[in-house]
């Protein structure tokens, strides 16, 4: 029997840590002479106070969408998938391929072309630690973190040397077709008669990033294959014993997690971008490890968790352009929402606990 | 009547003083970040050298990705600041789509070319600097040996690299020049812990003249040098000072006085492009008083003259950015 209800599980944890966090935070803005409700405020309005700031944050989101959805797949089979970094640069390059190099007749056809690539893409670079995990018993925490040094490495070669027009002196691809520019989630809204700002990145690959959640909650829910993936991760001698087959379901679940991973690409390199660049990744593989834990790796906590990001990437951004509070500040709340919802959860999980159980003994 | 033509003149120069005192420049930092001891610090330090002469206030904003580019000057341009500068060749795809929106605003882009009638492009000669610190290098090494170490593999430091394994080479057609480069990710830039087991490794192979152009990892590389007793080079700024009399030269790059010039400019900042090369003085090799002992007489008669060749256009360096390839080295 549990201690809580499900909903204090949930949502008032994550709400009671998220609370610490930003007052922590508060305090910190607070001691190098800045006004924090002030500074909260300008948070709010920038990532959420028009559709212009909504579409930065959304975009945000359908990124850690993906990296998050890919790091609880694996997690939820007991592998800690710390290689969505390195899987997802490797999905952008897939995407730059199917973009630069096949004539697509129209947009959609490319972005289901470009999005299958880049989860093959992805799921390949996510292969190989499967299979050493799997046959060879190489953590995969450890392969999937030299992975991603492998494939920024990687990633500057094919930039510098082989996709870089010449005499160009950004480490970029060429540009991709205009035709096969995807529509902004402004034009999509707008279709629907919604007005929504059309000046930023937010595009139609947020469907996609939706549309995965629910495929993702199908799959670990509702098959056979997701029954087998979580009971290989709650007990492995267990699920051997019930007669799954360990190295299937490694390699399952991280070609699953590697493929979530590189299907981000789509959003920043063909959504944003439009070109393949070297950095496309930017740390959204790492936040997605954050994401993951902080939604209990249930694909709507991820949703959740994602936007709360995408809000504290754009609220961050508005609050470095408007005040002088510096970036690395930043990255500072980042960081402590990370360290209390994720890593210290306990610390609110265990006094909650203990309260519902007062509470019940009073009932009773 | 002309008097009054005058009048009306001097009034509506005044109304535009008066508005350009109202704009403030702005300043757009670029990944690695206002703090990097390198290339955005540079930046800064022109930008306060401006703000200290003139007593001004000028707008600055750092951004943290790729998405934000766009985003951060648009935003800057709306706020009203002119001229707004912007680092980094990675900024010309936005520059290319913001500043047709924005026609009154005067853009500056650092390090890359965009052909817009309201853009300023300034690019440095990094070749033709690197070049001339080559020369040195193989002037003053002993054992026909020049290391290069390099921040991230990118065609900009590849343009370093090529720039000054051509002078080592002019000097001492039999010379070897090592090349490493630190790393693959951004942290490349910041990383004077690797920086100096790369100059060890390259002082092992027999180095003993080594130029790094690495950012923050460069003083790593140079530390490395002065602690083995060979001599090392710095980049950007002028690094001689770091380790007296074991520096032997810097090569200068003066992103600073870009940046101080346009602020200077301001709203009436003329447009085009500008080639900071080693006649503007936007690139150059660094003698001071720390150095004055390690470059001898002949030594400096010998790269003026190199200087004063590429200068009237005699000696020609080959461009790694013309053809993506370096007759010097291979990376």
């Amino acid at each position: 029997m549990t201690a809580m209800p499900k909903w204090a599980d949930a949502v008032l944890v994550p709400l009671i840590s998220l609370l610490i966090a930003f007052v922590i935070s508060g305090l910190v803005i607070l001691a190098i002479g800045e006004d924090p409700i002030a500074a909260m405020k300008l948070m709010i309005t920038g990532a959420l106070g028009s559709t212009y700031g909504w579409g930065y944050t959304l975009y945000y989101s359908t990124n850690f969408i993906f990296t998050g959805l890919a790091v609880s797949v694996a997690f939820q089979a007991g592998l800690f998938n710390i290689g969505s970094e390195g899987q997802a640069s490797l999905g952008g390059l897939g995407v730059a391929l199917a973009c630069l190099f096949v004539p697509w007749p129209h947009w959609s056809l490319a972005l289901i072309g470009a999005a299958t690539m880049a989860a093959l893409f992805g799921a390949a670079w996510a292969a190989i630690p499967a299979y050493l995990q799997a046959k060879r018993g190489s953590h995969v925490v450890i392969t999937t973190i030299m992975f991603n040094y492998i494939a920024a490495a990687l990633m500057i070669y094919v930039l510098v040397t082989l996709l870089r027009p010449t005499g160009s002196m950004d480490t970029a691809s060429a540009r991709f077709d205009p035709a096969l520019k995807l529509p902004r989630l402004g034009d999509i809204l707008g279709l629907v008669g919604i007005p929504f700002n059309n000046r930023n990145p937010a595009n139609i690959s947020l469907l996609i990033a939706l549309a995965s959640c629910v495929g993702v909650w199908l799959l670990m829910g509702r098959t056979r294959l997701g029954y087998q993936l979580r009971a290989f991760g709650k007990s492995e001698k267990a699920s051997v014993y019930a007669g799954i087959n360990p190295v299937r379901i490694t390699m399952y679940a991280m070609l699953i997690s590697g493929g979530l991973s590189g299907m981000m690409a789509i959003n920043t390199v063909m959504g944003e971008a439009n070109r393949l660049l070297l950095n496309s990744v930017e740390g959204a593989g790492f936040i997605g490890i954050a994401v993951a834990l902080m939604g209990r790796s249930h694909p709507v906590g991820v949703l959740l968790a994602a936007i709360l990001f995408g809000f504290l990437y754009q609220g961050g951004a508005e609050l470095a352009l408007w005040t002088t509070i510096p970036r690395e500040l930043i990255i500072v709340i980042q960081a402590l929402v990370i360290l209390f919802t994720g890593a210290m959860d306990n610390m609110v999980r265990k006094p909650v606990e203990s309260l519902f159980l007062l509470l019940r003994k009073g009932k009773a | 009547m002309t008097l009054m033509k005058h009048l009306a003149a001097a009034t509506a120069s005044l109304a535009l003083t008066a508005g350009m005192a109202a704009a403030d420049p702005a300043l757009i930092f670029d990944l690695g970040g206002k703090f990097d001891k390198s290339f955005n610090e540079s930046a800064y330090e022109g930008a306060q050298r401006w703000a200290k002469e003139t007593g001004g206030s000028y707008k600055e904003l750092e951004i943290q990705s790729e998405a934000q580019r766009e985003q951060a000057i648009r935003r800057l341009a709306e706020s009203g600041a002119n001229p707004i500068v912007v680092m980094s060749f990675s900024n010309i795809e936005t520059l290319n789509t913001v500043a047709p929106d924005f026609p009154e605003t005067k853009f500056v882009l650092i390090d890359g070319v965009v052909e817009q009638p309201n853009v300023r492009s300034i690019v440095f000669a990094e070749h033709e600097g690197s070049y001339l610190v080559g020369m040195l290098a193989a002037m003053a090494s002993k054992s026909g040996t020049a290391g290069f170490i390099g921040g991230m593999d990118i065609p900009l430091i590849r343009q370093f690299g090529c720039g000054y394994a051509q002078g080592v080479k002019a000097v001492n057609p039999d010379a070897t020049v090592l090349t490493n480069m630190t790393g693959s990710t951004g942290a490349a830039w910041n990383d004077p812990v690797k920086g100096g087991e790369l100059a060890k490794s390259q002082i092992s192979q027999g180095a003993d003249v080594i130029f790094a152009a690495a950012g923050g990892t460069g003083l790593g590389v140079l530390q490395a040098a002065a602690d083995a007793g060979v001599l090392s080079i710095g980049v950007d700024s002028n690094q001689n000072y770091l380790h007296p009399g074991k520096v032997l030269t810097s090569m200068l790059k003066r992103v600073d006085n870009a940046v101080y010039e346009s602020f200077k400019a301001g709203e009436a900042l003329e447009p085009g492009m500008i080639n900071m090369n080693l006649s503007l003085q936007g690139v150059g090799y660094a003698l001071d008083d720390n150095n004055k002992d390690l470059i001898t007489d002949e030594m400096k008669a010998k790269v003026d003259e190199a200087a004063a060749k590429i200068a009237s256009g005699e000696l020609k360096i080959h461009d790694y950015h013309s053809d993506n390839t370096c007759p010097a080295v291979t990376f």
